[in-house]
């Protein structure tokens, strides 16, 4: 599950982050526009998190179970397996659509406070820009803590591979 | 009354829930029940047991019933020993 989350979450920021440096290319564009943008993609990579993961690990359950069952010569339909061939799809199909939809809506938020009027001292686009890398670096400073590694070197790889994108898009954009 | 105090089992069972597990859970069908698994076979997918069960009264049909929520199969029981107890007749007041 945590991996799911990382994984995903990072296909969350990435896809914002490179949203956003589409913007920056673009000159400008309006708060309300970006929220419609960012807030569509989100819902589409929710979307897309979600359905894939379900039928993805509904087959590959429903495979490994009936797999124990012809190893066991029984109707395992009555056991905690056949239950959990149902329940864990919905649950990493839950991570895998949350975690970049999450991720997403957060990077929304200086877009959304300056379509709403509400002023926060930063230009909506450098501050979405800058949750994007901060958003990378926490999940690296997660992944870090998960994995008893440095958080901090590995918020910093993520950043690295923030920076790396953000540079292959404005170097393609121009 | 017949009061079942032992059985041995013969049991094909999935490498998970473990052994550990596996007789927790027939041992919390009521207090004073003992259970001892042995493997005796094994390959990469299950495990044969010889399961020893002993109580002042198993349930059978519990275990039964954990056996199959564990994702096993009872193959054949091997050894059962029961007692005809006299029933208890009600206190005279």
């Amino acid at each position: 599950m945590r991996r799911y989350f990382v994984v995903n979450g990072f296909d969350g920021a990435l896809t914002m982050l490179g949203l956003n440096m589409g913007f920056y290319i673009s000159g400008s564009v309006e708060p309300s526009v970006a929220v419609s943008a960012c807030l569509g993609a989100a819902i589409a990579l929710g979307m897309s998190g979600l359905t894939s993961a379900y039928l993805s690990e509904s087959a590959e359950r429903s495979r490994w179970l009936q797999e124990l069952e012809e190893a066991m010569l029984a109707d395992m339909s009555d056991s905690l397996h056949s239950t959990a061939t149902r329940v864990v799809p919905v649950l990493v199909a839950l991570v895998n659509g949350g975690a970049p939809l999450l991720v997403s809506l957060l990077i929304t938020v200086p877009w959304w406070l300056a379509s709403m009027g509400i002023e926060t001292g930063l230009q909506p686009l450098k501050a979405a820009i800058a949750v994007a890398f901060l958003s990378l670096f926490g999940l690296g400073f997660f992944l870090g803590i998960v994995s008893g590694t440095s958080w901090f070197w590995t918020g910093i790889k993520a950043m690295l591979i923030a920076s790396v994108t953000a540079l292959l898009i404005v170097s393609i954009g121009n | 009354m017949i009061n079942v105090k032992r059985v041995v089992l013969d049991i094909l069972k999935p490498h998970r829930p473990n052994a550990l597990e596996f007789c927790g859970r027939i041992a919390e069908l009521g207090p004073g029940y003992r259970v001892k698994l042995t493997v005796v076979e094994m390959d990469e997918k299950t495990q044969t047991l010889g399961v020893v069960i002993e109580a002042d009264n198993i349930d059978f049909d519990g275990v039964k019933e954990v056996i199959n929520r564990m994702g096993a199969s009872l193959h054949s029981i091997d050894e059962v020993e029961v007692i005809n107890s006299p029933d208890t007749p009600p206190e005279k007041r």
